[in-house]
């Protein structure tokens, strides 16, 4: 399950287990490496733990009170649940995007600047050049430069979308988590998403739980097929969609069950 | 009789039992109108009252009314606000909450006599605070914590939770995204809640009885820590106390303490209407 020896992995989750209070099981023994500058794609069946799986990397798991964790994660070396890591830090280096568009209320601005308002940077032009990088990055500049203080609200869903990978690119991060970000996009808006990610792979390690296993394959630089809170088995993208070792991950890329 | 008879016949009775509850409001509000509109004046409100209170107006009762008002906003607004914090944010269930909750809920149960006696025992005597603004303030606030503290607190949940995960996602603190993302989304429904509460504060007798309300004092307060008259006492005073009583006088009181009262539960309304209007998600 280990990729290419001579990179060092950006994240290594080693045994990771996780329980929500009420005695599910999300994730079971979970052990993986993600190599940096790459689209990981974390595919697999409803609840076989994925979304768990990206939570816990920018420890928004720790929300779910109560919940059981075993294991580790280390991120560039450092284990991301010892007492030492600042985890507002932590979320800034990994920047989730969610499955639903989430503006927050206010303007295409406010929602770019707020992550970094919050860390404290308080220079507008900072502020200002690096949101329309983001902007550009996202495929979002030219459709809103022109309306930056108007509601985020009034974008279409597609645009929503974008402002909030904008979002998380505004903070530049090392890591993007992207909880299925085209759910409910039609798709052209899905392409350009999709074209967004692939240029921003040589900035960002990307991971990615994908919309579907088309999606997966088209996207996917390397996989991780998960069922039931376990790994079945990780490796490249081209050999897990053309050429999965396992009998599960073969019958759900083919559309047996899923 | 067929199925679309009776229920015709059920939506109709019930319609009018409904109907029947505004006609107690609108007639109160009617009766104490029509008896009292003709004492109104400029005098009869900014005046103090002379004769042994048979003549003259009802302003240091008004303006008593007023001060203690902003006192019980002041008292209650700070304990509410964290309170409500507390619950909504921080707060899990546990067994600390669970008291929290239990004594909210039975604050908000109690006489409003024995606040009055609570006020007397604890700020007049206890904290030696006499009989004075700040003890019948704070007597007030105690009152109102309860329905200032459940309405904030449902304000606060009524922010949806994707505000704060975005939030916490982007590197915020907890206390920042209470600060930037949840007060204020939340802050118009508290103010709602606390305005509210001021209205029925405003409008009792009970609770500042023995800890501000003076029987008869032409002179306005000169600190928060002398006594005051106070509308709803005056009121009481003048139509049991005082033989010889003009009725329209007593009529004229009920009057004001009513649009007082109302005034505030209108502003009260007219916000939380525009603050839904407002609303972007």
């Amino acid at each position: 399950m280990h990729m290419d020896p001579n990179v060092s992995p950006i994240i290594a989750i080693e045994h990771l287990s996780f329980t929500f209070p009420d005695n599910t099981v999300a994730l079971k023994d979970v052990t993986v490496d993600i190599a940096p500058n790459q689209v990981f794609v974390v595919f697999g069946p409803s609840r076989s733990g994925k979304s768990t799986l990206l939570r816990v990397l920018n420890r928004l798991s720790d929300l779910s009170e109560g919940a059981q964790r075993q294991g580790r994660v280390f991120f560039n070396g450092r284990d991301i649940f010892s007492p030492a890591v600042d985890v507002t830090e932590l979320r800034r280096r990994l920047s989730m995007v969610f499955a639903i568009p989430t503006p927050l209320p206010g303007s295409i601005f406010d929602n770019l600047a707020y992550g970094l308002r919050m860390a404290g940077i308080r220079d507008a032009q900072t502020i200002e050049r690096r949101i329309t990088r983001a902007l550009e990055q996202a495929a979002l500049w030219d459709e809103v430069k022109d309306r930056l203080q108007s509601s985020a609200f009034a974008l279409s869903g597609g645009q929503k979308q974008r402002l909030c990978l904008a979002r998380s690119l505004a903070m530049e991060p090392d890591v993007i988590l992207l909880d299925n970000p085209t759910s409910g996009l039609d798709p052209l808006s899905t392409a350009t998403v999709e074209d967004s990610l692939i240029e921003l792979k040589s900035r960002y390690t990307i991971i990615m739980v994908p919309h579907s296993v088309q999606q997966a394959a088209r996207v996917a630089d390397r996989a991780a097929f998960l069922m039931g809170g376990e790994l079945i088995e990780a490796g490249t993208g081209r050999q897990m969609f053309a050429n999965p070792k396992d009998r599960r991950t073969e019958d759900y890329v083919v559309g047996r069950f899923g | 009789m067929t199925r679309q008879q009776t229920n015709r016949l059920a939506k109709i009775a019930i319609s009018l039992v409904a109907a029947l509850v505004v006609l107690p409001t609108v007639f109160v509000i009617l009766y104490v109108v029509y008896n009292g509109i003709g004492v109104i004046s400029w005098e009869f409100l900014f005046t103090a009252p002379r004769s042994g209170m048979r003549e003259g107006g009802i302003w240091p009762a008004l303006l008593g009314t007023v001060f203690l008002t902003f006192g019980t906003a002041i008292a209650a607004f700070p304990l509410a606000i964290a309170t409500a914090i507390y619950l909504a944010e921080y707060a899990g269930d546990n067994r600390l909450t669970r008291w929290v909750r239990l004594a909210i809920v039975n604050l908000a149960g109690i006489p409003s006599i024995v606040y009055g006696l609570f006020g007397l025992g604890a700020f007049v005597l206890f904290l030696n605070l006499g009989t004075s603004i700040v003890a019948g303030s704070l007597t007030l606030g105690l009152m109102t914590l309860p329905v200032v503290i459940s309405t904030a607190e449902e304000a606060l949940l009524a922010v949806p939770q994707e505000f704060r995960t975005v939030s916490l996602s982007l590197g915020a603190t907890r206390w920042q995204t209470i600060r930037h993302q949840v007060l204020p989304h939340a802050l118009p429904g508290i103010i709602t809640g606390i305005i509210l509460g001021l209205g029925r504060a405003a409008g009792e007798t009970a609770p500042i009885l023995f800890t501000v309300a003076a029987f008869y004092l032409p002179e306005l307060p000169r600190s928060i820590f002398d006594q005051t008259m106070a509308l709803p006492y005056h009121l009481y005073v003048i139509s049991t106390q005082v033989p010889g009583m003009p009725l329209s006088l007593q009529y004229g009181t009920a009057l004001v303490l009513l649009l007082v009262v109302l005034s505030l539960t209108l502003v009260a309304t007219v916000l939380r209407t525009r603050m839904r209007r407002r609303r972007q998600w």
